[in-house]
């Protein structure tokens, strides 16, 4: 079964084309799936045929699909039906289950019992950076530990520079709701997407007078708006997220696509990179409730969790790589342990009832900052699943809560139309 | 063919559930408290590194509140 069933075919373009079958290759229930993005819009189109013949239709479509022949030819044994098929994947979760329940013999908190309670933080708001018009969506470190991105529902992104509040560039897109932004590695570029479907590349200017905004570059394209980005180790990749439901990575240069993700089912709210400089995989989460890590070269989703009952908005890694928190709608942030494969903490109290947006961890990964739509940011222990503080200041909604590179400050993005900085 | 079609793409639907399952099924896994164990050695080993968690002094803070000039 490992020949390629449509050697010997001879695909055309046009209004409809048949795909002939030499005999030896045509078992029942043959089906030939189309799929590939077409040269004009990014939809990836399965067309499915009929039982017994193969046609298929590319009208308006571009020539570059690919035709790949789906596991329906490859794996449809005798009696495999669609309800045998639901019967083995109930199976399979509940295996899932126990073989992740055998290896839980401890909780997380029980581990760290010893390990000595959080010293109380004094954290304070030190910079409140004001200049949007409207509410700020996302937000991203530079490198340098001092430069800021911004993004807001105005269209305007701001770069910066934290110590001095000055805002060093601002950029205007065409659309409202910019919802991800994201400073390149070099420092010498952001990332910007939301409504528009896009995802644009700005290279920033030392000179002042330049209009940053005309240099503008599309590199993503979604079908549906952009809801996270960022760059990978260099400023030549770009990883994106949608509302279509998929992540893609696209080359900045050429905007070619290079590699899809596809697994959520519906749309993916938020991504991380894991931390390592040789680091392949990222994890993303979403509306279908679901974290998913996924490896960055073959376009695999390698693990699975959907411990959460809502909407995922915000995913990060722990710093060493080995596990990243979640944060949801649901009210709670929750833990999960690479290597172990499961939920290994959740971060909730009865009296926190709002929707969780977004997480980011400390330095070490002892602290794990929430900013929730309550207009507080709970900072919870990592390791006693305790929350230790509570910070306040701003006025609406949470969007965003990042640490900075070298771990001294707190950058926190709100509804409030402002960010605030915070430090001990 | 559409009748057809939509069968035939639930079906394609449910093997590739399947397969991934199949493939989730497979991970390697480590026991809860050896990978705990882990993340608690992590913290530990780099709380002395981390600002927020610690603390750092006032002279060293670029965000400290600006103190003013006296000119004599």
């Amino acid at each position: 079964m490992s020949q390629d069933p449509l050697e010997g075919c001879r695909i055309s373009a046009g209004k409809k084309s048949a795909v002939s079958l030499g005999k030896a290759l045509h078992p029942p229930n043959l089906l030939v799936v189309v799929e590939g993005t077409c040269g004009a819009c990014v939809a990836a189109s399965p067309v499915s045929a009929p039982e017994g013949s193969c046609s298929y239709n590319v009208a308006h479509h571009h020539l570059c699909v690919c035709v790949r022949v789906c596991m329906a030819w490859q794996g449809l044994q005798k009696g495999e039906t669609l309800a045998s098929l639901k019967q083995e994947s109930e199976n399979l979760r509940r295996k899932l289950e126990e073989e992740r329940g055998k290896l839980t013999d401890v909780e997380l908190h029980q581990v760290a019992e010893k390990v000595e309670t959080v010293a109380a933080l004094s954290i304070k708001t030190r910079r409140v950076l004001k200049g949007h018009g409207n509410k700020v969506l996302s937000m991203d470190w530079c490198k340098d530990k001092r430069r800021l991105v911004s993004s807001s529902q105005d269209g305007k992104v701001i770069v910066w520079d934290a110590f001095t509040l000055n805002k060093e560039h601002g950029i205007t897109l065409p659309c409202t709701w910019v919802m991800a932004c994201a400073y390149a590695p070099s420092g010498c570029a952001v990332a910007c997407g939301g409504l528009d479907n896009k995802c644009s590349v700005v290279p920033l200017s030392l000179d002042r007078n330049e209009n940053v905004t005309a240099k503008k570059k599309s590199v993503a394209m979604h079908t549906n708006y952009v809801s996270g980005c960022s760059f990978t180790n260099s400023d030549m990749q770009l990883l994106t997220s949608s509302g279509d439901g998929t992540c893609a990575l696209w080359d900045v240069e050429s905007g070619q696509l290079l590699q899809s993700f596809h697994g959520h089912t519906a749309d993916v709210l938020s991504l991380d990179l894991a931390p390592s400089e040789t680091g392949n995989t990222f994890v993303s989460g979403g509306c279908d409730m679901k974290a998913n890590v996924w490896d960055m070269r073959s376009g695999q989703n390698i693990q699975s969790f959907d411990n959460h009952q809502s909407d995922i908005n915000c995913v990060k890694y722990y710093p060493s790589g080995d596990a990243f928190a979640s944060a949801s709608d649901d009210a709670t942030c929750r833990f999960y342990d690479l290597r172990a494969d499961r939920e290994v903490a959740v971060y909730q109290k009865d009296s926190i009832i709002f929707g969780a947006s977004s997480v980011d961890f400390s330095l070490s990964g002892r602290l794990l900052f929430a900013g929730y739509n309550d207009y507080t940011i709970n900072v919870w222990d990592v390791l006693k699943g305790t929350r230790v503080s509570v910070l306040f200041g701003h006025e609406n909604r949470v969007s965003r809560v990042r640490v900075s590179p070298d771990g001294t400050a707190l950058c926190s993005a709100s509804w409030d139309n402002t960010l605030r900085v915070s430090r001990t | 063919m559409s009748n057809n079609s939509a069968t035939n793409s639930s079906l394609v639907i449910a093997q590739k559930a399947v397969k991934q399952l199949r493939l989730e099924a497979s991970v390697r896994r480590v026991k809860v408290s050896q990978a705990a164990a882990e993340l608690k050695t992590f913290c530990l080993q780099n709380a002395h590194k981390d600002p927020l968690l610690t603390g750092v002094p006032s002279s060293d803070n670029p965000f400290r509140p600006p103190k003013s000039c006296v000119l004599l």
